[in-house]
């Protein structure tokens, strides 16, 4: 299997051979962040376009078909609208706070997507409290979606703000929670480490039941986490026009749009690396042969392949259901999943510790 | 006749003109207590206001409402007078029958009629700072008097109301409609959910709405007061652009009430055919009430299934009528146009083709978890309050009502056909939507037994080129999609209809959006707006 590590080894000492040893760092971690940036805007551009065709196929329509073949270009066109719109000067906004906000949850969303393990050795921040790290830095994001909600001065936006701050705060429990179900599992909270563990099987199968009613609620609560249907409260479009980012135009919308869009990625790349086995591909004990076949397909591609899966049913989610109530929202979270939760926490401790997993 | 005996019985001075439908003329003095008696008194029991019209008779000015028992199944004009022009007052009844509440602001609008103890007396639907009132005969509509206002209206948190002493003298004194530290937001005129331009102004503690408060009056086109200018087929057009989504009905309705008055049969074969597109209509109707309510709820794929299936039914209205919306295909005295070959065969395919499609709706919808806790249980409307409100049409139904007009004096060849009228018990969101569910089986049913049975005739009969009304008040109504759309025509003998006024099913479902909503969230306010299934232009006319 192809180790990206190669690569980036050889850049490395390549930079270091001419530079001094900051110098060399420091040019690294610019290269480092302008690659981020723009799979992070590949991505995003890449799943609004699925989105829309996800969408028009279960909507008996075919979607976007004129610009480009199969209209693959129009969301790049939208990309150059949105970035050539004005931003509108709103009054009676709490200016700085209202300009803050879309940047706060942009940077939430970065560093999240910064902690996934791509690929064999194409990990950025890989330290031994990596999912630690995760969980902290994309809640920052609720506060970006709180301040555009009071910032707004606008009453739809504040009870769009309100509503996502209860139902945020609310899921961002139940996905503490199945994912330390996992680290139990795994014994660390290192990144890099649980990908690797998976080489033998991958955690959702590993894990037995507890493992399975993880990813279940992990799932739900990534959805909710992400605002999206059936959890799109916060933005309920027919209720609130659209929530929190009613007053926003131009860029700063569309940081909330890209924010939003990848926020699902890092979603369904957790979910990938703790419990569908990131890039590792699929191995069966005792099938030599297919395992061999499988490890001929890139890490990269198995990585992309399983967030795509999650993606996609996150995406029936929301393209089948109609909009949960504020209270049955909390009521699912609070009543249910939390309960369920922390049941399934200890159940995994048990099996971890008379070791009834495979 | 009993009837007229028992009222000349409670109401020694009033006049009794008799007639198909018997008018009650009572000074205002002895108004309210012949309108408490009609309600109360167990012989009469009047319980359903129907239509209240306001008018200008030239030397009074008065309102003529028109009641209806739901025991007993009579119905009676009930109308009074001031001939104080410059100060009209009258008493309110506003306490006794619930829609009289928003009838009587719709009167006091347009005639500047003042109803003694009503608890809001607003204008409904003109600006706050219109000059004079456009029904009465002498209004001057001149535009220099009331200019296109480049300003917007202002919203008041108070509202006038009018009480009068045990001497009779008036005073004027104020209702407060939201406190100064209220949460008050507004749903409307521009929402995505309010269906058109309708404007809620909401109080909220949290997410709890704490009371509504209904402006209407954004798309109000005062298509009465064009109609008075209008010759009678001229008028027709009018009708189509009320609830656009039940455009035949509507001008079913006005062709029943001239075809009345003029005393016209029209041939079995247009009865049929009307009859039939009746159905279309509402099967169409039914399907964007379908689509709405799951969008308004957040299910967006389910949309565009109940979009895709009217297609099929718009087509259908199309290919004979020529429009999709607007269709213009009743006149006076029979059609536009005999039905198209075609439409036969295509009325089969659509039977054979709309019942698996439900089926796929109540497995993405009706049986979702999701949904059915958001509409189970929630904006319960009682039979006494449909009745009071007069809340017709599936919404009324939904509450136990038995109110379907088809059932009760029915028209066109409705007697002929075999079908059910839905009824339900709840009165809760999900029972508005089955019965709108399951009134699609029933028009499907209806369409089954109709479609191969048009007997051979003419499409029209032929009428006299000048239409005119003998003198005289008419009213005629039809179910329509959202409930009882009834015409009330006064004439004076003319070829223009001395006033002419619809009753508007949407205007009796708003006005039952507060009471409905109290105590629930924002949410629930959207779903109860969607199953009521309220269309604008129809309530402000």
């Amino acid at each position: 299997m192809f180790d990206f590590g190669v690569v980036t080894q050889w850049i490395d000492e390549l930079l270091r051979s001419f530079l001094p040893g900051t110098a060399a760092t420091l040019v690294e971690l610019v290269l480092i962040g302008l690659c981020l940036l723009v799979g992070y805007a590949v991505i995003a551009l890449i799943l609004i376009y699925a989105e829309r065709k996800v969408c028009a196929f279960f909507q008996c329509r075919i979607g976007p078909n004129r610009v480009g073949p199969y209209g693959t270009i129009q969301s790049i066109a939208d990309m150059l609208k949105m970035l050539t719109k004005e931003i509108i000067e709103i009054n009676h906004v709490d200016r700085f706070l209202f300009n803050l906000a879309p940047f706060m949850v942009i940077i939430a969303s970065v560093l999240a997507f910064g902690c996934l393990p791509f690929a064999k050795g194409l990990h950025v921040i890989d330290f031994n409290v990596g999912i630690f790290f995760l969980i902290a830095v994309s809640s920052i994001g609720i506060v970006g979606i709180l301040l555009a909600g009071w910032a707004s001065n606008n009453k739809y936006s504040l009870i769009g703000a309100m509503r996502s701050g209860a139902q945020m705060i609310s899921y961002e429990l139940s996905i503490g929670l199945s994912i330390l179900t996992l680290v139990v599992f795994s014994g660390t909270m290192q990144l890099s480490e649980i990908v690797e563990q998976q080489a033998a099987g991958w955690f959702i199968f590993r894990g037995h039941i507890p493992a399975f009613i993880a990813f279940v609620i992990y799932v739900i609560a990534g959805t909710a986490e992400t605002n999206r249907g059936p959890f799109d409260l916060p933005e309920a479009d027919s209720e609130l026009t659209a929530g929190y980012h009613t007053e926003y135009s131009g860029m700063h919308f569309g940081f909330f749009y890209l924010a939003e869009y990848l926020n699902m990625f890092v979603v369904a790349g957790v979910a990938t690396t703790l419990f569908l086995g990131g890039w590792m591909p699929l191995h069966i004990p005792g099938w030599e042969g297919f395992n061999q076949v499988m490890d001929y397909i890139p890490s990269l591609i198995w990585f992309a392949g399983k967030c795509a899966v999650v993606i996609f049913i996150i995406m029936w989610f929301k393209w089948t259901f109609p909009r949960l109530r504020i209270d049955q929202l909390l009521h699912l979270e609070w009543k249910y999943l939390l309960p369920i939760n922390l049941c399934n926490l200890l159940l995994m401790v048990i099996v971890v510790v008379f070791k009834l997993h495979f | 006749m009993e009837l007229i005996e028992n009222i000349k019985h409670i109401a020694p001075d009033a006049s009794v003109e008799e007639g198909k439908i018997p008018t009650i003329t009572v000074p205002p003095t002895h108004y309210r207590q012949v309108a408490e008696e009609l309600r109360n008194n167990p012989n009469l029991s009047f319980d359903f206001l129907i239509c209240m019209t306001g008018c200008d008779w030239g030397d009074s000015l008065g309102v003529i409402s028109l009641l209806q028992s739901t025991v007993h199944e009579h119905k009676v004009f009930l109308k009074t007078y001031t001939t104080n022009r410059e100060n009209p007052e009258l008493p309110t009844v506003s306490d006794i029958w619930g829609t009289a509440n928003l009838n009587e602001r719709e009167v006091f609008d347009f005639l500047g009629i003042r109803f003694i103890n009503h608890p809001d007396m607003r204008r409904l639907f003109l600006r706050t700072d219109w000059v004079g009132y456009p029904l009465r005969k002498d209004y001057d509509a001149s535009e220099s008097i009331n200019p296109v206002r480049l300003y917007s209206d202002d919203t008041l948190d108070t509202t006038p109301t009018y009480e009068a002493t045990p001497e009779g003298e008036i005073s004027e004194k104020e209702n407060i409609l939201f406190e100064d530290d209220e949460y008050v937001v507004n749903i409307g005129p521009q929402h995505p959910a309010t269906h058109g331009v309708l404007r809620f102004r909401v109080s909220l503690e949290g997410e709890i709405v704490k009371k509504v408060d209904v402006n209407c009056g954004y798309i109000h086109r005062g298509i009465e007061k064009l109609c008075e200018t209008l010759t009678y087929p001229q008028t027709l057009a009018m009708t189509d652009r009320l609830d656009y989504l039940a455009a035949h009905h509507n001008r079913h309705a006005l062709c029943l009430c001239i075809e009345d008055a003029l005393g016209i049969e029209v041939p079995e074969r247009v009865k049929y055919i009307r009859t039939i597109m009746d159905e279309l209509q509402r099967l169409s109707s039914h399907l964007l009430f379908w689509s709405s309510l799951c969008m308004d709820m957040g299910a967006l794929t389910a949309f565009f299934y109940g979009f895709r299936d009217r297609e099929k039914v718009l087509d259908i209205m199309e290919e004979t009528t020529g429009g999709r919306l607007i269709q213009n295909y009743n006149t006076i005295g029979g059609l536009m146009a005999d039905i198209h070959p075609d439409s036969i065969r295509r009325i089969k395919e659509l039977i054979k083709y709309l019942p698996p499609m439900l089926k796929e709706y109540h497995e993405v919808f009706t049986g979702n978890i999701i949904a059915q806790e958001r509409l189970k249980h929630i904006g319960i409307l009682t039979r006494e309050n449909a009745i009071s409100y007069g809340v017709t049409g599936p919404a009324g139904r939904a509450s136990g009502w038995s109110c379907d007009v088809r059932k009760h004096t029915p028209y066109g060849v409705y007697d002929k056909v075999d079908f059910k009228e839905i009824l339900y018990t709840e009165g809760d969101s999900f029972s508005r939507y089955m019965v709108r569910m399951d009134e699609i089986v029933e028009s499907i049913h209806i369409l089954e037994q109709l479609v191969d049975n048009i007997p051979a005739g003419d499409y029209a009969v032929k009428t006299p080129a000048i239409i005119k009304l003998p003198e005289g008040h008419y009213f005629r109504s039809v179910e329509a999609s959202r409930g009882e759309f009834g015409v009330y025509i006064e004439s004076r003998g003319d070829k223009y209809p001395y006033r002419m006024k619809f009753r508007s099913p949407c205007l009796t479902l708003v006005s039952v959006v507060d009471q409905l909503t109290k105590g629930n969230k924002i949410a629930d306010l959207i779903a109860i707006g969607g199953t009521l299934d309220y269309v604008v232009p129809d309530l402000d006319r």
